[in-house]
């Protein structure tokens, strides 16, 4: 070998260095960059969820399928509503048939019968896209597919998403699905064609019950935004770092 | 079913108990063949390197042989991809608006870099070969003659010096080549494993140490992989020159030289311990820590997992091929056996790592058990079935067939660096 | 100084070039980072506007009761147990109603009442509150809406 090993070293050193220039890419976020970015945005959805008050009905989810075009019969759903039962004996019962579209008439979960007797307290909880300020799905998308707006909504690209599913795969909440028939990711993205024409997203018009309301943050008139800044609300999985905005009110240790 | 209703993962997932609706396996059979195919690639290309950049001489032939087949390799690992997406024709994307904070977005980058240093690497030790050929081909007549003079004439570049001082650095240049693609074969794998370890939704995937698990044990796949199609391939040419009978050089008949396989396997050897010490670290840790996901990890690795990681990868795909290479007298026969279990033993780690983070609800609630599509009975059943997965695996052979018609890497007498 | 070792760099470059050249015609011009940093805001501009021209189906009570439509029903309704209960939940989106959407696809059967009124005796859960009846228990061979007004439930027919 002719290649001395200063010569050497010089060489794998430098081409070390080239090699990582892509990582150099990478655009590390400061929350002060993304904070000054959004100040001026007089808008900044958020969600209310009271717990409290959801009866399991599951119109909302149809009336989100029909309204958002996912093929109703289609096993996804762009939000959906959970049922926990829990007995007296320490276990939580959970179940979501077709998400609960076609609402909870069946008392048994999984085809397994829990005496009235055994439960000591059952509650719905509806889900849906959190629209995080610090999106994990959004961070992953290898071409700038999914994206959020200076509104706080997170969108995809149906032109361009090219269908790997990191971005599905990096949601905590499991709210991201690929669509059936247009063959990209998609999420539910709180109505956006009906909150930027000043209606509210079609579950929340669809709720009877005042479980589900929409929130603008920046907004202090916002009566719902009243209730998340001075009463006592939780979030999901806060432990990801994603800063979801989804508020719920009674939200139950058991909530997966 | 209609079409519309067939959601993408739906045909090969059976939910139990609660798991949320939209929880499906997405990353199936052709996500556990993309880190393996890349992993083949790295590891043979670092094993080509041991002989170009640390002079193991030793290795000389089989050096030769490991960056062709990396070579062939490359093109495969970019084919699980293909057939996974679901916007396939959309496929140029991440090298044209790459996001870079997306680990899957350096795959573009890397693979072109990583294919440039290959194609290059290959191009300065075979240079000499190519302008011997086009010379020699020249009085010769037909077709196919000059077809494949054309071919060799391109593959030049019109570089047509094969003086001394040219020769010298060419081979200079391949052993900087070389060099510059160990790191750079390194992160065409390790950010694979970046791409599973970064995601922090997954409880089993999330982990620092898994690039370097990936790492670690690609190379050891690649080692394997070239050892064990260097054997098969020499002892076929043997067997049949040593059937034709006739006068024969005795060089010509030894087949797999056991000093070759002895050296490789020294360096198989410590990177599978490497690999399996940070396994088990893994392992350990998460059960010392016991986070919230740990009750759902256990009951997946020690329960419905079990036969996968502890007795086909660990025991059938490490410690056995571990014991078989170290015992002694060890034979030729016995070393392709023991390569055979460690590149099953890489493919259960890649499954039980894609597979596995999948097998497990985000509510940790519930599993999901994945039952993969054997007989197709759609484009969709085919590309993330076993078929599929069987197309992948039989490319490179089909590739380095034909790339070894141009660029020998087999003959014993080829002027080399 | 042997140049020839430089051709696999030329081919590199003009590879890339390629790229290069590529992007100017198959990326659209209106994709960079708009608004808030690389990490979030790497897309193509026009979308957003795409995902606002969404066509919207549910038009919401207040549309049922524009343009003096529907007053009846509604005052019954306003003035009943169902009045925060959508016209849309049970009559379907209007999207375009009347015109040419004249005829909504009216649901009447048992399942969509069941949603809310199958019994669930569920402690602390509004479900449990709600007036609801046994399913297999109460006229299974009826529709509801034979015998009770959805417009005002406590209005029976015989």
């Amino acid at each position: 070998m002719s290649c001395s090993r200063r010569d050497f070293l010089k060489e794998a050193v430098g081409g070390t260095l080239v090699s990582t220039l892509p990582l150099s890419a990478f655009v590390l976020l400061t929350t002060d960059e993304a904070k000054a970015a959004i100040a001026d945005s007089k808008v900044r959805w958020a969600f209310l969820v009271d717990t409290t008050k959801c009866v399991g009905c599951g119109l909302c989810v149809k009336a989100c399928k029909i309204e958002n075009e996912i093929p109703y019969d289609a096993a996804v759903t762009r939000t959906w509503v959970e049922r926990y039962v829990i007995t007296k004996d320490g276990e939580t019962h959970i179940d979501s048939p077709n998400g609960g579209r076609d609402g909870f008439i069946d008392d048994k979960i999984r085809d397994e019968e829990i005496e009235p007797e055994d439960i000591a307290k059952a509650f719905f909880v509806p889900k849906l896209c959190n629209q995080c300020d610090n999106p994990a799905c959004v961070q992953v998308c290898p071409v700038g597919a999914t994206y959020q707006t200076n509104d706080g909504i997170v969108l995809i690209d149906r032109d361009w998403c090219i269908g790997c599913g990191y971005c599905i795969m990096a949601c905590p909440y499991g709210v991201r699905f690929f669509h059936p028939e247009h063959k990209v990711a998609d999420k539910c993205n709180f109505c956006y064609h009906r909150i930027s024409k000043g209606m509210q997203p079609a579950c929340v018009e669809c709720c009877s019950f005042g479980a589900r309301r929409l929130a603008n943050l920046r907004d202090p008139d916002d009566p719902v935004t009243k209730i998340i800044t001075t009463e006592r609300v939780a979030v999901l999985k806060d432990e990801y770092g994603t800063k979801p905005h989804v508020f719920y009110l009674g939200l139950d240790a058991n909530v997966r | 079913m209609p079409e519309d209703l067939i959601v993408h993962g739906i045909e090969w997932t059976v939910k139990e108990l609660f798991v949320y609706p939209n929880e499906y396996i997405y990353w199936s059979i052709q996500i556990v063949m993309y880190p393996y195919m890349t992993g083949l690639v790295a590891g043979a290309f670092v094993l080509s390197s041991l002989y170009h950049v640390f002079g193991q001489k030793e290795l000389k032939e089989i050096a030769q042989f490991s960056l062709v087949f990396s070579l062939a390799l490359l093109p495969v690992a970019a084919m699980p991809l293909l057939l996974h997406l679901q916007q396939p024709a959309r496929a140029m994307e991440p090298l044209l608006t790459p996001h870079f904070t997306s680990a899957i977005a350096a795959f573009g980058i890397v693979f072109t870099a990583y294919a440039l240093i290959v194609l290059s690497e290959i191009w300065f030790v075979y240079r000499e070969y190519f302008v011997a050929q086009v010379h020699a081909l020249k009085s010769e007549t037909g077709f196919v003659n000059a077809m494949t003079r054309l071919v060799y004439r391109v593959l030049t570049i019109g570089a047509y010096d094969v003086s001394e001082a040219a020769i010298r650095v060419d081979k200079k240049a391949a052993t900087i080549l070389a060099a510059i693609g160990i790191p750079v074969a390194c992160f065409l794998h390790g950010y694979a494993g970046f791409i599973f370890g970064s995601v922090k939704a997954n409880a089993l995937w999330m982990s620092p140490l898994m690039p370097v698990i990936f790492i670690m044990s690609a190379v050891v796949s690649g080692i394997a992989l070239c050892m064990l199609t260097y054997i098969v391939i020499m002892e076929w040419q043997a067997f049949w020159r040593r059937r034709r009978g006739g006068a024969v050089e005795a060089s010509k008949i030894k087949g797999a030289e056991t000093d070759v396989v002895n050296k490789a396997t020294r360096y198989l050897l410590g990177f599978l311990v490497a690999a399996i010490s940070l396994e088990m670290l893994d392992l350990i840790f998460r059960g010392y820590t016991a986070m919230k996901s740990w009750d759902i990890l256990r009951s997946v690795m020690y329960g419905k997992d079990f036969i996968n990681i502890f007795v086909l990868q660990y025991t059938l795909g490490n410690l056995v091929p571990f014991v078989l290479l170290l015992l002694p007298g060890r034979t030729v026969k016995r070393t392709a056996l023991a390569l055979l279990l460690v590149l099953f033993g890489v493919f259960m780690m890649r499954w039980n790592v894609v597979i596995g983070g999948q097998a497990f609800s985000l509510s940790f609630s519930g599993y999901m058990h994945y039952e993969i599509p054997v007989i197709p009975h759609s484009v969709e059943t085919f590309k993330e079935g076993v078929f599929g997965a069987l197309t992948v695996i039989a490319t490179p052979f089909v590739l380095f067939w034909i790339i070894n018609k141009f660029v020998p890497s087999l003959r014993r007498d080829v002027e080399g660096t | 100084m042997k140049w020839h070792v430089l051709r696999p760099l030329w081919v590199a470059i003009g590879l890339v070039g390629t790229i290069f050249v590529a992007r100017a015609f198959m990326v659209p011009d209106d994709f960079g980072v708009h608004g808030q940093n690389f990490t979030y805001g790497y897309h193509r501009l026009s979308n957003i506007q795409e995902w606002k021209d969404f066509p919207v189906k549910y038009q919401g009570r207040e549309t049922c009761g524009s343009a003096d439509c529907h007053e009846t029903n509604l005052a019954l309704l306003d003035s009943s147990t169902h009045e925060t209960v959508e016209c849309e939940n049970c009559h379907g989106p209007s999207i375009d109603h009347p015109d040419p959407n004249e005829f909504l696809p009216l649901d009447k059967t048992r399942e969509l009442c069941l949603r809310c009124h199958a019994f669930l005796e569920y402690p602390n859960s509004d479900r449990g509150e709600l007036m609801s009846i046994v399913d297999r228990t109460h006229k299974r061979r009826y529709e509801c809406v034979e015998c009770h007004n959805p417009h005002d439930p406590k209005e029976y027919y015989e």
